[in-house]
């Protein structure tokens, strides 16, 4: 890259006097290597753009790696441990020791076998909830964003009852009404009730796309409504769709430990929001086990802060000036070198 | 109708560009002086950096903007060195600004009176609320508003003027100076044409200075008297408004004067300039115009023009056909 | 190297050749609001007559709520009027359903104002070429032929090398260039007419004139219908042969684009050309000069539309529109007081 810095001229010695030519800015490279700037590392720049700033993004990846990791034990986990998360591993609230690594439970059950299983219905469960909720809200959103008239009447209308439903209250009383809901139910029911805000999003979103004078150009070209929808307006609603996505994630995971903790679960199912169940109801913390209760509630923070981490990232690269923000402390110190102040931050 | 004083210097202005793996210099080391009582106009198309001078003069440079280097001096004071309490001295008292889309920036659930109010009594505070309010209606009689709609809000007034609004409150505090980027690009131009008689007219009444930005040269020649003219984060030229029109020094002036098809005379076919402006991050050596120009020569290619000054027309340039 | 100077040929009106495409009489009203059976419609365009005819191009002069831009948009169908007709070779459009429809979105095209929003943000360049060629070209049979008609269009608009530009994204492409490839769009189709509107308002000044030639050039070698939309009178007397004046949905003047900027009769037209930025006048006040804003025309409203801001108003013009005079060749004003 050519440097261009400008000299300062001699045919104009009134006007450049030593303070404004003191006062001369750095080289580009000189300003690069000041702010810690490096060129483009030759790898990421395969890959297409949002993917390469994701993948470069410190809190992104933090998160991908918590959540990876999270998935792989609920995949192997329960390989390493030879006993039934359902049934009595030994006494009664043993420490954790050599046999159990986490300890037991009140009834005697191996905590790491019960978190280890757990996980997978935990994760399946939020998860799923999350992707169908992500998916119904979408496809409302954007019908009712795209089609306008009688149908966004009738869609904002169901919408809103969804959105004003108190949810948990709702979900507790459809749970109740089950008999006791195992985890599969207590998903669907997640689903069900979780779609409204991403709809509402997604719906204001496609409004503003709407007006954008590509898709007139598309409908002018005659091209179908369906291929509009998925071609034209679903790939600049992906970040919608993402956040919408991950945030459904966390708020099906809590869900599903908050009505598991409760009681209107199935007791005899095994996910970390029934080990809280029982841990509560045998007191485990009021008698000093400890392990029954950290590693179930550990998990749950761990995945939600992973999620949110995601979020974050996803924020970051779809707005540039969050982006930017990251070397805000380098370049106060550049400035505070120079005697001078930031402008707006 | 202006003074030769200067109000405001700005030497040696650079304003960069922050990437993650670049940084694009989007004004490099600018000189150029505002008088007391002048119309100044920046002229220049998208990316010449006109805007980024405007902000950077106002304080207001947003990330991923950083300014690297350069003096802006008001009274012999650095405003870039200003520090939070002398910058609200400064903001709106010595220096205002109206910006393009400030007519969609006014707060549509305050009324009018509020906002011009807030803007006094942020940056005047002994004035107090009685006194703000005061002023608000000089300021609405100032711009030609009915003082009765001072509490409406603003949808309930026009593009034209809202942004007469955003004028009112950019003379509040009844500053030296006030920078104007593209104030009239979004307005009709029946719209336009008013709002800057009417700038005029407030300009040699209460004799305030004015930078002035915008892309349409033929109004800059109208209502500046001295003009710039940047390219690709330089000035190449700076002469007074008629000179510009009549005698253009810089091929890059020449160029963009004769963009404009006349109202007048026989209908003929006219060239734009061919090509695109450089990418900030992949300059060419020597002058920036020279891919572009028409007169070309090999010194061009490889050496950068100076802006030099030419006394016996009053204007600088910074062309190697020159010399 | 000097610029050329060639006069653009003022080709007169074939006696007899009928237009391609014409509005006769057309009203256009939208909803504003209000309850069922007191809502209030905005009459966007009145009583308004206008013909493109083959390798011509009219301007539609006028500002923002002019109804200029509901003119184009009716043109290519995307709304229904209210009352009159479009005719496209004398064939009702509104009556077009099906496959008749669906030909005719590739013969009467569009080109927008916003050259980045006119383009899909996340496809590539290939692929806003690759759809129309695939909806309305069955002539080209397989990629190879799809993809060198790719190539052809964008080298016609002055992209090169072509092959470069077909795997680009929007954001990469400056605002000249993108509005190239709206165009190539465009003509992708084989259009009769083409609908340009305000193609150049949001590009910079030096490019406004290489894409106005592109469109002159295109025009000609392909004999198109053009309709030139712009709230500047300077570049629709640069492009267009004819010109007609909008104000608040009603065409107040019509002629050859040069007669109407030489010798404006319509009192807007005479402030419109007053008011457009003119470099070699010094600015001067005129005091008292306040512009008021077009007012909104509903179903009620009766007379000139223009009798709010026009010196020359008197009482006959708030009661009745006038009808068009003509006041020279071809050149005909709508004012009781030309």
């Amino acid at each position: 890259m050519a440097d261009v810095t400008h000299t300062p001229s001699m045919t104009l010695l009134d006007r450049l006097d030593e303070a404004a030519i003191a006062s001369a800015a750095p080289s580009q490279t000189e300003l690069m290597r000041e702010l810690r700037i490096k060129g483009r590392p030759g790898w990421t720049s395969n890959l297409p753009p949002s993917l390469a700033a994701f993948v470069t993004n410190p809190k992104g990846m933090t998160g991908v790696i918590v959540l990876l990791g999270l998935i792989l034990f609920s995949l192997l986990g329960p390989v390493f441990s030879e006993y039934n998360p359902q049934r009595r591993a030994g006494k009664p609230h043993v420490a954790p020791s050599y046999e159990h690594v986490m300890g037991t439970t009140r009834m005697g059950k191996d905590v790491y076998t019960q978190l280890a299983y757990g996980s997978r219905t935990s994760l399946a469960v939020g998860f799923g909830a999350g992707l169908a909720a992500a998916l119904i809200g979408l496809a409302v959103g954007i019908s009712a964003g795209y089609f306008g008239g009688r149908i966004d009447d009738v869609l904002t209308f169901l919408v809103n009852v969804v959105l004003v439903l108190p949810g948990l209250p709702l979900i507790i009383v459809i749970a109740s009404l089950v008999d006791s809901a195992g985890p599969l139910v207590i998903g669907i029911v997640l689903a069900l009730t979780g779609w409204g805000w991403s709809a509402r999003t997604i719906r204001t979103q496609t409004m503003s796309l709407r007006t954008r004078e590509f898709i007139l150009a598309a409908e002018l070209m005659g091209e179908r409504k369906w291929r509009i929808i998925l071609k034209e307006i679903f790939p600049n609603m992906l970040s919608f769709f993402m956040g919408g996505l991950v945030l459904g994630t966390i708020s099906a995971i809590l869900a599903e430990a908050a009505l598991s903790f409760i009681g209107l679960g199935d007791p005899n199912a095994v996910t970390w929001g029934t080990m809280l169940y029982w841990a509560q109801n045998n007191m485990a913390l009021q008698v000093g086990a400890w392990w029954e209760i950290w590693p179930p509630a550990i998990a749950i923070m761990l995945t939600g802060a992973a999620l949110v981490m995601i979020n974050f990232a996803v924020d970051e690269i779809t707005n540039p000036q969050l982006k930017a923000s990251r070397k805000i402390g380098r370049i106060r110190r550049f400035l505070a070198r120079r005697g001078r102040s930031a402008d707006v931050f | 109708m202006y003074s030769d004083r200067v109000l405001m210097q700005v030497r040696n202005l650079t304003v960069d560009y922050v990437g993650d793996h670049s940084v694009a210099r989007a004004v490099n080391g600018i000189d150029f002086d505002i008088r007391e009582g002048e119309a100044f106009g920046l002229a220049g198309e998208s990316g010449c950096g006109k805007s980024t001078v405007a902000f950077a003069l106002a304080r207001l440079t947003r990330l991923p903007g950083l300014v690297s280097g350069g003096e802006v001096r008001l009274n012999g004071e650095d405003v870039l060195k200003f520090d939070k309490a002398r910058l609200k001295a400064y903001r709106w008292n010595e220096v205002s600004f109206v910006f393009q889309s400030a007519m969609n920036a006014l707060n549509p659930v305050i009324p009018v009176s509020e906002q011009i109010m807030d803007v006094i009594e942020t940056h005047q505070p002994d004035l107090g609320a009685e006194g703000a309010r005061k002023r608000a209606v000089e300021l609405f009689d100032l711009v030609g508003i009915p003082s009765k709609r001072l509490d409406d809000y603003p949808h309930q007034f026009s593009g034209g003027m809202r942004q007469r609004i955003c004028i009112a409150i950019a003379l509040a505090l009844q500053p030296r100076l006030i920078i104007m980027d593209e104030p009239t690009t979004a307005l009709d131009v029946v719209v336009q044409r008013d709002i800057i008689e009417q700038i005029v007219e407030l300009k040699g009444r209460l004799g305030f200075s004015v930078l002035f930005i915008t892309h349409d040269l033929g109004l800059m020649i109208e209502f500046c008297d001295r003009i710039g003219v940047m390219y690709s984060g330089e000035l190449v030229e700076v002469a007074p408004a008629e000179t510009i029109l009549t005698d253009p020094r810089h091929p890059y002036t020449r160029a963009l004067g004769n963009s404009f098809p006349p109202l007048t005379g026989p209908r003929l076919r006219m060239e734009g300039i061919p090509g695109t402006p450089p990418d900030l991050r992949a300059l060419p050596q020597g002058c920036r115009f020279a891919p572009r120009c028409p007169h070309a020569m090999d010194i061009c290619r490889s050496v950068a023009p100076e802006l030099r000054a030419y006394p016996e027309l009053r204007s600088e340039a910074a062309c190697h056909l020159l010399n | 190297m000097s610029l050329a100077e060639l006069e653009i040929p003022l080709k007169t009106k074939p006696v007899g050749e009928a237009p391609v495409i014409e509005m006769e009489a057309v009203d256009k009203e939208f909803i504003l609001g209000g309850a069922f059976l007191n809502q209030t419609f905005l009459k966007a365009l009145s009583g308004v007559s206008l013909q493109l005819y083959r390798g011509k191009a009219l301007a539609l002069v006028g500002e923002s709520g002019s109804g200029k831009s509901t003119c184009a948009r009716m043109l290519a169908r995307a709304y229904e009027p209210t009352g009159g007709a479009i005719r496209f070779h004398g064939e009702d459009i509104s009556q077009f359903k099906g496959q008749r429809l669906q030909r005719y979105r590739a013969e009467v095209q569009m080109v927008f104002q916003d050259p980045f929003g006119s383009l899909n943000p996340t496809q590539g360049i290939g692929y806003h070429l690759e759809r129309p060629l695939r909806l309305h070209r069955p002539d080209l049979r397989g990629r190879a032929a799809i993809e060198a008609e790719m190539l052809s269009l964008l080298e016609s608009v002055g992209l090169r090398p072509a092959a470069d530009y077909l795997k680009r994204r929007p954001h990469e492409l400056s605002g000249g260039q993108r509005q190239r490839v709206a165009i190539a769009r465009a003509l992708s189709v084989q259009p009769h007419v083409l609908l340009a509107d305000e193609p150049t308002s949001m590009l910079d000044v030096s490019v406004r004139l290489g894409i106005l030639n592109l469109l002159e050039d295109l025009k000609q070698q392909r004999q198109l219908a053009a309709l030139y939309i712009t709230h500047d009178i300077a570049t629709a007397r640069y492009f267009a042969e004819e010109a007609a004046v909008m104000y608040a949905g009603h065409i107040v003047e019509q002629g050859p684009s040069q007669e109407i900027t030489d010798n404006p009769r319509h009192p807007y037209t005479q402030l419109l050309i007053e008011a457009v930025p003119n470099p070699h006048r010094k600015m001067g006040v005129v005091p008292g000069r306040r512009a008021t804003d077009i007012p909104l025309r509903t179903r009620s409203s009766r007379g000139c539309p223009f009798v709010s801001r026009c010196p020359k108003a008197t009482s006959i013009c708030s009661e009745a529109m006038p009808d068009p005079i003509t006041v020279g060749p071809g050149h005909t004003a709508r004012c009781h007081h030309v």
